[in-house]
């Protein structure tokens, strides 16, 4: 089997998912397990070595690189389509409540489907080594979103958030294409394994070339949530359906990143560009720490926070981009996943039985139900970057690679302030759970999916929080 | 063998979350780890180090070993454990979240005294972070919330800023293992002695970055309090002996009158405010934070001449003798108040006269804080004040180091002034309302405060059993 298949398998799984779909009656929240089975097959797939027999094709090698770090991004993208599936099975009753008015879940069959395009989508974008093939990659996600975040159709807030991040979406799309034009005619070639040797060889405008990745920076800023293209995070994050909140902060930023890691290092590492593209990173990176951790401070609402918390891990991950620290980067994403969705799972738990995302919703969940509590608080700890949680790890690296590239002083004093920041707004939910009580003292029963799947990421937080080489060794290392 | 130390509270604390009887898990756990260290120390050769590579690229092992330092910690570590456990009131109720915070606590200081990797020695000092934070908040007294808020924030700010010394101070090696510390090129040393005197220094409620201290410790829970003033605290002096000094020595000589200036903002600022405490848990916390100052002096005579011989065991010294005596002050302040509902100092009085053990043995701690010879404290200051004079020959004019020994010794008629008085309104003079009723501490609650006596007495009489590890 040659290495793309693994794409078109999945392309052709979510089709004859969304066709089964639509002739079977009953229980819709089965095609989200049998999507989660289906997904965990290819899960498998993509942890066994590439065959020798069959390489990339000629035709597609341009296109298409089946090294590590793909796979490293394509698991990382089948991992967090899974969790979202089984996070959305658990929530199925606040989707059918917007969907049908509640009557039933017939209307939430396409729920479970979509994610899987998507997931195809952002496996596609981590093998992607031409600007043709990340762009049209890039726009399956983003599509496959737009119709996910506006799901819940008799809710303004989905809807809202719909739009906004059509509109949003849509601009970023723009620049992402008129960008990759200024490149085209800059370089004279898509074909980004080229770009180092072009930038050797002088054959360049780099004028054109410049405002062309001027205008990349600002498309991609806007997947990972980078000033200035941050505005839509908040609104949309809170809008969008739990599950899909969690999918656009882990997976859509993690092949965001990717793909901004592949576009710029050819430029970062060239002489005559690597120091102003460096230097727009740092700039963007400063802007967004600043921005994501002083509005998180002043948060009331969970979802809210963690989108502007989800800014705030885009701020250090930049860092790491400009350091071309790229392990660093996929490493910190890799732990980003564990500790997002545990909180997110916990988050759409609470809204699903207390019916708001508020913070005072968590009130007193250390008396409700330990575990959550529990689960939730080591997930807390490792956004904030305690030590010996897997969070800690990552930001360990990013701020190893950024002093020992000597970048500015007031840049690693805003990072520094950001991280102490990030212990108030993260303790301040670990606060509301222990310190404060419950209005409503009744304990919640914890469903096995997600019970299940919060004592695994839990698990791993810790266990990689004191040995974090597994993920290296994913990397390839 | 090391690496039980760390995981018998470890274990023991989650076993407690996970429903073992709290009380007495927590007390097994602290006695065992009582006789692990003690095997561990008698027997050198069967503690060999421990190590675990967990990434290959920064290099970055689990290593653990004893060296002359880190086995007096971990001494006082073992012992102000077992003593915290036995120490403060449990509300009904909280066991668990009160035994396994406090043994999360001492997992976390055992483990940094222990680690010999620089990664592992910071990441194990910030395990006590959550711990302490929820222990304040939700079981703290008086203005608990804004304590615990405090204590959390400066810390992890502290903490962070610590991190970019060590970073910078590991870079140029880029090995973390404690063995391969060199001192780094002198273009650097100024500003990587500048983060680990300020991150070390908000750790060890260095002037001005102290304010944190004395509230958290007046509203923390007996144990949090005194592991936390005991233990904890001599994490950022034990880095400052063990990483600063190594890596940074001319650095830290650059910046040896500002460190002189500051822990005489310390000793003496500190002091006038201690003087000042209406309440006897105020008052230890902020005494505790005014001791602080005196290790300084040791590390800025060691500073000043990197030779000084006498200088590193003054500081380790009363380290050890300051973290006995304050857990002993904690334990006995949380048992007047049990005894007589109150920590004002004005609405107390003749305490002696209804509980005689505990007035003895709040003496015998007080006096030991103000450093009354025969006790730790006082072999520990005196080498202090020696070690301050160590490199001055008489007729010469006197250094930073001179002179601020001079005016440090004035800090001692400081302590004796708010300690003494301290004692005085609490337990001498007539019977007041509060002390009225009062009971006298009973067998269980003696325990605790005379193993923490005894070890006063022991070193304070014949401190080379502590001096005698360093050589090690």
């Amino acid at each position: 089997m040659q290495p793309h298949f693994i794409e078109f398998i999945t392309v052709g799984f979510g089709l004859i998912l969304l066709m089964f779909e639509a002739f079977t009656k009953g229980n819709k929240s089965q095609i989200g397990l049998l999507a989660a089975a289906g997904l965990t097959v290819i899960l498998a797939m993509l942890f066994c070595p590439a065959p020798s027999c069959c390489p990339v094709p000629e035709w597609m090698e341009r296109f298409y690189s089946d090294d590590q770090t793909a796979r490293f991004y394509k698991i990382i993208a089948v991992t967090s389509t899974i969790l979202v599936l089984l996070m959305s099975v658990d929530f199925s009753k606040v989707l059918s409540k917007f969907t049908t008015g509640g009557e039933d879940d017939s209307a939430t069959g396409e729920f479970y489907c979509l994610p899987i395009f998507a997931c195809a989508g952002l496996m596609w974008m981590a093998s992607a080594t031409d600007l043709v093939s990340i762009f049209v990659s890039l726009e399956l996600v983003t599509i496959s979103f737009y119709v996910m975040v506006a799901f819940m159709r008799r809710n303004v807030g989905s809807l809202e958030a719909g739009v906004k991040y059509l509109i949003l979406g849509a601009l970023s799309t723009g620049f992402l294409v008129y960008g990759i034009a200024w490149i085209y005619g800059a370089m004279g070639t898509t074909d980004i394994t080229l770009y180092s040797s072009i930038l050797e060889s002088e054959a360049y405008h780099l004028n054109y070339l410049l405002f062309g990745i001027a205008l990349i920076l600002l498309a991609l800023g806007f997947k990972v949530g980078a000033v200035p293209m941050q505005l839509w995070i908040a609104d949309v994050y809170q809008g969008a359906p739990t599950p899909i909140t969690a999918f656009l902060s882990v997976a859509s930023k993690a092949a965001g990143f990717l793909v901004l890691m592949t576009i710029v290092s050819p430029f970062l590492a060239a002489d005559a560009t690597g120091s102003t593209v460096s230097a727009i990173l740092l700039i963007m990176a400063g802007a967004t720490l600043l921005y994501g951790n002083l509005a998180a401070i002043s948060q009331n609402n969970f979802k809210r926070l963690l989108a502007y918390s989800s800014i705030a891990h885009a701020g250090f991950l930049l860092i790491g981009v400009a350091t071309q620290d790229y392990d660093a980067v996929s490493f910190y994403l890799g732990t980003y996943l564990l500790m997002t969705f545990a909180a997110f799972f916990v988050l759409a738990l609470i809204r699903s039985e207390e019916d708001s995302d508020e913070l005072e919703a968590f009130d007193g969940l250390g008396k409700r139900n330990p575990l959550l509590a529990f689960a939730l608080t080591i997930a807390m700890a490792a956004l904030a970057g305690i030590p010996l949680t897997a969070g800690f790890w990552g930001k360990f690296l990013i701020f190893k690679s950024a002093i020992a590239n000597d970048i500015s002083w007031w840049l690693l004093s805003i990072a520094f302030v950001s991280v102490a920041a990030g212990f108030y707004y993260y303790l301040k939910v670990v606060k509301a759970m222990y310190w404060n009580t419950a209005k409503d003292s009744a304990s919640i029963t914890v469903p096995v999916i997600t019970k299940v799947v919060l004592i695994l990421l839990t698990a791993a937080i810790l266990i990689l929080g004191i040995y974090p080489q597994p993920i290296f060794n994913l990397l390839g290392h | 063998m090391l690496l039980a130390l760390i995981l018998i509270p470890f274990l023991a604390a989650i076993g407690i979350l996970g429903g073992l009887p709290a009380r007495l898990t927590a007390v097994i756990a602290s006695l065992a780890n009582i006789l692990v260290a003690t095997y561990a120390l008698s027997c050198p050769a069967c503690s060999d180090g421990f190590s675990l590579q967990v990434l290959a690229d920064p290099k970055i092992n689990l290593s653990l070993g004893i060296t002359g330092i880190s086995a007096v910690m971990l001494i006082l570590s073992v012992i102000v454990t077992l003593a915290a456990v036995y120490s403060g009131k449990c509300p009904e109720g909280r066991e668990k979240l009160w035994f396994s915070s406090t043994l999360f606590i001492a997992a976390g200081a055992i483990g940094a005294f222990l680690s010999t990797d620089v990664f592992f020695f910071y990441a194990f000092h910030e395990l006590a972070l959550i711990p302490t934070f929820l222990m304040i908040g939700i079981l703290g007294r008086g203005d608990r919330k804004e304590a615990a808020w405090k204590i959390t924030i400066y810390l992890a700010f502290g903490s962070i800023i610590l991190l970019a010394g060590l970073l910078m101070a590991t870079m140029h090696t880029g090995s973390f293992a404690f063995s391969d510390l060199a001192a780094i090129p002198a273009s650097e040393q100024n500003t990587v002695a500048l983060l680990l005197i300020i991150g070390f220094g908000t750790l060890v409620s260095l002037f001005p970055l102290h304010s944190w201290a004395a509230p958290a410790y007046a509203s923390a829970p007996t144990p949090v309090a005194m592991l936390h003033a005991g233990v904890m605290k001599k994490f950022g002096l034990y880095g400052l002996l063990v990483i600063g000094m190594k890596v940074a020595p001319q650095g830290m000589l650059h910046w040896l009158p500002w460190i002189c200036v500051l822990l005489l903002g310390n000793i003496i600022w500190v002091g006038l405010v201690t003087i000042n405490q209406k309440r006897l848990d105020l008052m230890l916390g902020n005494s505790s934070v005014m001791h602080m100052g005196y290790i300084f002096l040791a590390i800025a005579a060691l500073a000043a001449n990197p030779a000084n011989s006498i200088a590193e065991p003054a500081a380790i010294l009363l380290m050890f003798a300051h973290g006995i005596s304050i857990a002993l002050l904690f334990s006995l302040t949380s048992l007047v108040e049990q005894k007589a509902g109150t920590l004002e100092i004005s609405q107390l009085g003749g305490l002696a006269k209804k509980a005689p053990a505990l007035a003895f043995l709040f003496g015998l701690a007080g006096m030991a804080s103000i450093g009354l010879p025969g006790l730790a404290n006082f072999a520990g200051e005196v080498m202090v004040f020696f070690a301050g004079f160590a490199d001055w020959t008489p007729g010469e004019s006197m250094g930073w180091v001179q002179i601020t020994t001079i005016i440090a010794l004035w800090g001692v008629v400081i302590s004796a002034v708010y300690m003494l008085r301290a004692f005085r309104n609490t337990f001498q003079g007539p019977l007041v309302k509060a002390t009225e009723n009062a009971a006298d501490i009973h067998y269980c609650e003696k325990i605790p405060a005379y193993i923490l006596a005894a070890t006063l007495l022991v070193v304070g009489i014949y401190p080379k059993i502590i001096l005698q590890f360093l050589s090690l």
